[in-house]
């Protein structure tokens, strides 16, 4: 991707901001302007850096513990055929109930600290991530399958080199989503009991009436979503390197 | 004395999905040469190779034994119209795609991988990815890849046919200089191609399906062309087909 791009969206989106808060004359304690917000976030750079130093700890422990339990689920549900018969249908109930709705419950049980945080992160990236990763090796092409059981292949280098593998392009979709709804789970743990985080340093703005500040740590909360998104996205493509070289060709050739 | 065959059905029943594909099916695969199955699409040629290669999944009745081995076990290399290439592995790890599976990857294994890709002109493809190939080098790989698994019994599902004509002949003439002294079990619909790889040619018609011609066929393989054989045989074979397809 060209750098010059995010560059100028961003630069438009300021513009169209920009735009709202003279079109509107909204006052600055409703909706501040992106000038005004950049100066603050300026002036309150190293306390806004704290709380993201916090806020993004949670996140990115969040992603790996969730992905790890997300792949190890997947794998016991291809490995143990007649445990995923049981655990498909818990892994569906456990989605019907709002993650929102248990961020109340697990602070209480885990408390004000990081710890609630990251449970509701794993909570919310745990079935994109498994699901993606299971569907991805239920339709691997049988024939595959066929030409190990010809070859004669170990199991477990059956699973290493052709099933794996061939799940990896699924399971890379369902873990750029996990990275686009993670902070999503921190933000909303922060907002039921925390004191420290960018979710929590809005709450506490918010209720100052700063908005000016509120929307500089709105503002690095986006920006780090997204240099999370674009970095896990790049790694993601230099793993499953067959499908992005097939994605560039199809765009070539059309 | 003469060796004991290679691959025998004897008797075999077999009903897929409410069809009755086999009913009571005997024939015997000779050691050392290439015998082709021809016939029309769905006649149950695959199924035939499926059983050959002790798929487990498929119920019969009757006995097939292949290499003395009966239910068949092990005895065989598979090689089908899609090249099955593993676009993560590289063209040599691809080839190797056996011994991986089975832990026994060894140098001189992998000396041995690379001299196949050299002398079937892909020498300076070792290190590629499969999506960098073309169609027909890709075969090229999946045809080194059932060659390297080193069995007696080679089963070879329409191998050529997704290929252009002259790549296709290419293949053949490839196929039938690796696969010499190999016992191969050749499927088909082309009786072109039966008519250039067989040393005998099984045509199968009808529902189930038997046995409607069994040709042996002298010259060596592959035939050119022009071969008187190919000349004579052509027009009977293609005959055979469209009255088996009809009845």
């Amino acid at each position: 991707m060209k750098l010059w791009r995010p560059a100028i969206i961003a630069a438009g989106l300021a513009l169209c901001w920009q735009l709202v808060v003279f079109l509107t004359a909204a006052p600055p304690y409703i909706l501040p302007g992106p000038v005004a917000t950049a100066s603050v976030l300026i002036s309150h750079f190293s306390l806004l850096l704290h709380h993201l130093r916090t806020t993004f700890t949670e996140i990115i422990l969040g992603l790996v513990i969730g992905t790890l339990f997300g792949v190890s689920a997947a794998l016991a549900m291809i490995l143990l055929p007649r445990l995923k018969s049981w655990m498909l249908p818990v892994l569906v109930i456990s989605q019907a109930i709002p993650v929102f709705a248990l961020a109340p419950v697990l602070v209480l049980w885990l408390g004000y600290g990081m710890a609630s945080k990251v449970a509701m992160t794993v909570l919310i990236i745990f079935f994109p991530v498994s699901s993606s990763f299971y569907s991805g090796m239920q339709r691997i092409n049988p024939d595959l399958l066929e030409l190990a059981r010809i070859m004669q292949g170990r199991r477990t280098a059956v699973l290493r080199y052709i099933v794996i593998p061939s799940a990896l392009p699924s399971f890379a979709a369902g873990l750029r989503v996990a990275a686009a709804v993670a902070p999503i789970g921190a933000i909303v743990g922060e907002w039921v009991g925390s004191s420290s985080g960018l979710g929590f340093y809005m709450l506490y703005t918010n209720g100052r009436m700063q908005i000016d500040l509120m929307f500089a740590a709105l503002t690095v909360l986006s920006a780090a979503s997204l240099i999370l998104y674009f970095t896990i996205d790049y790694f993601l493509d230099k793993l499953v390197f067959w499908e992005t070289a097939k994605e560039m060709s199809h765009v070539v050739q059309s | 004395m003469v060796a004991a065959p290679a691959i025998v059905f004897d008797g075999v029943s077999l009903a897929f999905a409410g069809r009755r594909l086999f009913q009571d099916l005997s024939f015997t695969i000779d050691r050392g040469s290439c015998t082709c199955l021809l016939g029309p699409s769905g006649c149950g040629k695959s199924t035939i190779l499926k059983l050959v290669s002790g798929n487990t999944s498929l119920v019969y009745t009757g006995n097939i034994c292949c290499e003395g081995k009966s239910p068949p076990n092990g005895s065989t290399a598979w090689m089908a119209q899609q090249d099955l290439l593993l676009p993560w592995l590289s063209v040599l790890d691809n080839v190797m795609l056996g011994a991986k599976l089975r832990g026994q990857v060894t140098t001189a294994l992998r000396e041995k991988g690379g001299d196949l890709l050299v002398q079937a002109g892909l020498g300076d493809a070792v290190h590629a990815f499969p999506d960098t190939l073309s169609g027909g080098m890709r075969q090229r790989v999946a045809l080194l890849r059932t060659l390297m698994e080193n069995r007696s019994v080679l089963l070879m599902d329409e191998p050529f046919s997704a290929l252009d004509a002259l790549t296709r002949i290419r293949l053949q003439n490839l196929a039938a200089r690796f696969t010499s002294g190999a016992t191969v079990l050749l499927v088909t619909h082309d009786p072109l191609e039966a008519l250039r790889m067989g040393n005998r040619i099984l045509v199968l018609a009808g529902e189930p399906v038997a046995i409607a011609a069994d040709l042996s066929l002298r010259g060596a393989v592959p035939r050119d062309a022009d071969d008187p054989e190919i000349a004579t045989l052509y027009p009977e074979l293609v005959n055979l087909l469209m009255t088996g397809a009809t009845a």
